[in-house]
């Protein structure tokens, strides 16, 4: 992700308006280049700009105020780690860390997120190498359809940045919020107490 | 052993951890669509009007006269249709889909539908509509009653189950080559195929079928992904463009399967000495508004409702009715939680009238190898009930516990399970499943339809491969899931991908090996060109089935499984609290330990969630809690210590051993959890045991 790229996306959309989702062919876009979520002829107040800082470079979006975090990153920013689940606060998927802290991508706006570090799933392993949460995972299989994990993988990562070497009840507290019905809890608390802090 | 029998890392580890797989919902095309289906509001009515402004607004409307083949989810019974065309038969029912470049506008798009209602048809046990009815007879019950001492009868109640697979069900629909590409979150590639050809009139080679990475299934993405594929494929036909189906949370639980709910009457005759003389059981599930899968999931039912117990004299009767509600489907279990469950609980109310214990009762009448089952089929020599059930309470010292907590308010309740593996009967044969192996410069290369749902059979199937070959496990390759590319080895269903697609493969590896001789895969490729060995599916020697009087071999074979449940419940809230799991599970061969592991401890936790947490509550035939905040699940605080223990009796027709493995643990927690808490003092015959039920089953109060 670039500034570059943020930028062509802008003027991109500029020049789009509302006349050519009516018509039949659309340009032959990069994937995750969809049409915007809050397109011009929807009733709300209108896009604004707004810059986030995700994965350590910023880029500027016009977006309505009423876009969460999660869908800014998902459908306007192509970064689709963070998943949608259940859209409401509820199972943890969407999880990303706002400087440093774990937060529900789908429960907060994009412009409540200006200003701050974003970090989803994708930056822990940025040349390929796994850090040592996400290797902890592989090794005591913490997973296995994956559409929760990098919730959990980020929920463990920010509790051993913060704590090092949690105790067993700190664990089971900071995994909570998030759900996983393919049921690997038993996997997902070893790799959480296995991994060394700070990933 | 090269790799099987060890915990070889899963495939699809890294790309899942590094959060770089792609789902469907992560995937576009340009100039893609976004779809939503518009549903019935009431249960059962006539559709008077549908008004609406949408095509000038932008939107590709596609109603039931825009289907260009059949109007039909092709499944078995051919009754549900696509798009309901003037009738409504529950709520939620597809009537419209609509289709715009914004997927915000989807909210916005306002139809108005005038209805002509009935009255629902909600109760089961009222309907007269049945879809299927099995009945399994074996000796003479009527004898068998005559020689009891005892007759104890019983009446227990299952109720819905969501899938709650994580990702929710989605597709993306492609216009290619004349037809459609489907790429979606599915687990039977084929099943969808062949319901597209039927709604799209278009012939086989028009209708492509992939498979994104699915985050989850359960049995949840065994049938419905070819209604939501057959939507999809229609707005693009429609409107010339890819379409993303993908829904949301609330509106998956609302509309899509869940597991039947059952209500299962038993009279069973036993002598004072604890021996059972003969068994009459009833099961009656609720399938909802169609057939789906219904006629499968009630022969699998009364098939297990007997429980892993020698009876000369029994009589199942089994049948599948309709009702308003959103049909019911595949789930883990298929039919034997709700019926493995009531034999269980039915269980501990015969050792209660016997004054027995329960482990006791079990041990006199388990299966032994030589026994033979309801349906007359002589059990092999991996028939382990009797050692799953020694080993689980050995290890837990059941009888003392059991004695010790009595009344307590603590309790200890076991469960002793067994679970079909593979398609019940003929149903094997019928598929004539295929699976290829193509020869490549290190390795091989496999072709199935069989995908990973998050159960590990992308790594599994490498390693009877890897195995069989002599080579490393690296050098395997499995070939993207995708009908224009890979043979029809069936649906990823029923505990069957490692057994019977694992044992074909197994079968092209072994004739792949004799080619190669003495070459190396270069070598031979060099010499002898490209090589791709296909091979179909055979049944084992000497098994019969007749369909018609449900007599004969109606599994391949049984897995064999006991759980004990330790729980306490809380005196002010009556929440009852698991503090221990105990599986012992024996499915002849663990082909890769952790991930075997991996499997029972998620069978495990969902019965727990079944036993415990889940409840669906039903406002007129709409599901009235459908979001994740007041459907509950466990969470890691949720869960108690599982103590996971593998035997392995080898069964002599499976891949090294193997039988089936992913649905049996889900068979077992939920009858622990209720006999745990008779232990306890709380007589409950239903499910789940919220505090409220466990509250009013206090002690005497029944
Ligand atoms: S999708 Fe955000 S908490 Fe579930
Ligand atoms: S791995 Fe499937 S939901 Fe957690």
């Amino acid at each position: 992700m670039s500034e570059e790229r943020g930028f062509s996306r802008r003027k991109f959309l500029q020049g789009v308006g509302a006349g050519a989702l009516a018509a039949g062919a659309m340009p032959d876009l990069a994937r995750g280049a969809e049409a915007p979520e809050d397109a011009p002829d929807l009733a709300g107040p209108g896009p604004v700009p707004v810059t986030l800082d995700v994965n350590g470079v910023r880029t500027t979006i016009e977006v309505e105020p009423r876009v969460t975090l999660l869908d800014a990153l998902r459908s306007r920013l192509d970064i689709t780690g963070a998943k949608k689940v259940c859209d409401h606060g509820a199972c943890g998927a969407c999880t990303v860390l706002l400087d440093g802290r774990p937060v529900y991508a789908c429960s907060m706006l994009a412009i409540a997120a200006q200003g701050k570090k974003i970090e989803t799933v994708e930056s822990l392993a940025p040349g390929g190498e796994l850090n040592a949460v996400q290797q902890a995972f592989v090794a005591h299989d913490g997973l296995q359809c994956g559409f929760c994990t990098s919730g959990f993988v980020l929920a463990s990562e920010a509790l051993l940045r913060q704590n090092p070497r949690p105790s067993h009840e700190e664990v089971l507290e900071a995994l909570s919020g998030n759900l996983c019905r393919c049921g690997s809890y038993q996997g997902i608390k070893k790799a959480s107490g296995a991994a060394p802090g700070g990933g | 052993m090269y790799s099987v029998g060890h915990s070889e890392e899963r495939k699809d580890g890294v790309a899942k951890v590094r959060g770089t797989a792609r789902y469907v919902d992560d995937m576009t095309f340009p100039g893609m669509l976004h779809a939503r289906t518009i549903r019935s509001t009431i249960a059962c009515g006539e559709v008077l009007a549908v008004r609406h402004a949408l095509e000038e607004q932008g939107f590709t409307v596609v109603t039931a006269r825009d289907i260009p083949g059949e109007n039909v989810i092709a499944l078995i019974a051919d009754d549900q249709p696509c798009l309901a065309d003037g009738v409504v038969r529950h709520a939620e029912e597809p009537l419209l889909i609509v289709a715009h470049p914004q997927r915000a506008a989807l909210w916005q798009a306002r139809v108005d539908v005038e209805y002509h209602a009935r009255a629902p048809l909600l109760d089961a046990e009222r309907s007269s509509t049945i879809f299927k009815e099995v009945q399994i007879d074996k000796g003479d019950p009527g004898r068998g009653f005559a020689a009891a001492d005892v007759v104890v009868e019983g009446e227990y109640r299952t109720s819905w189950q969501e899938q709650l697979y994580i990702e929710p069900n989605g597709v993306i629909a492609v216009p290619e080559n004349g037809g459609v590409t489907i790429h979606g979150s599915l687990q039977c590639p084929y099943y969808v195929h062949a319901a597209l050809c039927r709604v799209l009139g278009l012939a086989g080679g028009k209708v492509r079928v992939v498979q994104a990475v699915t985050g989850g299934g359960f049995g949840g993405k065994e049938e419905y992904p070819s209604m939501i594929a057959a939507h999809a494929a229609l707005a693009a036909l429609k409107s010339g463009r890819p379409v993303k189906l993908v829904y949301d949370r609330m509106e998956d639980m609302a509309a899509t399967t869940k597991r039947h709910p059952a209500v299962v009457r038993h009279r069973t005759g036993v002598t004072w000495d604890g021996r059972i003389t003969a068994m009459d059981i009833d099961v009656l599930m609720d399938a909802g508004a169609y057939t789906t899968l219904s006629p499968v999931v009630i022969s699998r039912g009364a098939l297990h409702a007997t429980g892993p117990y020698r009876c000369d004299h029994v009589h199942v009767r089994g049948r599948a009715v309709m009702t308003n509600t959103p049909p019911n489907g595949a789930f883990r279990g298929f039919g034997a939680p709700q019926t493995e469950f009531a034999a269980e609980a039915h269980m501990d109310r015969i050792a209660e009238r016997l004054a027995i214990d329960p482990l006791t009762l079990r041990e006199r009448n388990a299966w032994r190898p030589g026994d033979t089952t309801a349906t007359g089929q002589t059990l092999g020599a991996d028939c382990s009930a009797l050692d799953v059930l020694c080993e689980a309470a050995l290890r837990t010292d059941f009888q003392g516990k059991w004695r010790r907590n009595r009344g307590s308010g603590r309790g200890i309740g076991l469960s002793l399970f067994f679970h079909g593996a593979g398609f019940t009967g003929a149903g094997e044969e019928r598929l004539a499943s295929r699976a290829a192996l193509e020869l490549t410069a290190f390795g091989a290369r496999i072709h199935v339809s069989s995908t990973e749902l998050g159960q590990g059979a992308h790594t599994v199937l490498p390693q009877i491969v890897a195995e069989t070959l002599r080579v490393p496990y690296e050098y395997i390759e499995i070939a993207p899931v995708d009908t224009a590319g890979v043979p029809d080895s069936g649906p990823t269903v029923a505990s069957r991908t490692s057994m019977i697609v694992g044992g074909i493969l197994q079968r092209c590896a072994e004739e792949m090996r004799d080619r190669l001789g003495s070459l190396s895969p270069e070598e031979y490729l060099e010499l002898h060109g490209p090589l791709v060995i296909t091979k179909e599916y055979e049944r084992p020697p000497g098994s019969v089935w007749d369909e018609e009087h449900y007599r004969g071999d109606a599994y391949g074979t049984y897995t064999f499984g006991c759980n004990v449940v330790e729980l306490e419940v809380d005196p002010v809230t009556y929440e009852a609290r698991p503090r221990r799991l105990t599986a012992v599970l024996d499915f002849g061969k663990a082909l890769n330990p952790a991930l075997a592991k991996g499997q029972i401890e998620g069978g495990s936790v969902q019965g727990l969630g079944y036993a415990l947490l889940e409840e669906v509550v039903h406002k007129e035939g709409r599901m009235a809690n459908n979001q994740l905040a007041n459907y509950a699940i466990p969470t890691t605080l949720d869960v108690p210590p599982l103590d996971v223990v593998i035997l392995e009796t080898p069964y002599r027709h499976g891949p090294f051993g193997a039988k089936g493995l992913v649905e049996a643990p889900i068979d077992g927690p939920a009858p622990a959890v209720i006999n745990a808490l008779r232990n306890a003092g709380y007589d409950l015959r239903s499910l789940p045991a919220t505090p409220e039920k466990i509250m009013e089953a206090r002690c005497g109060s029944t």
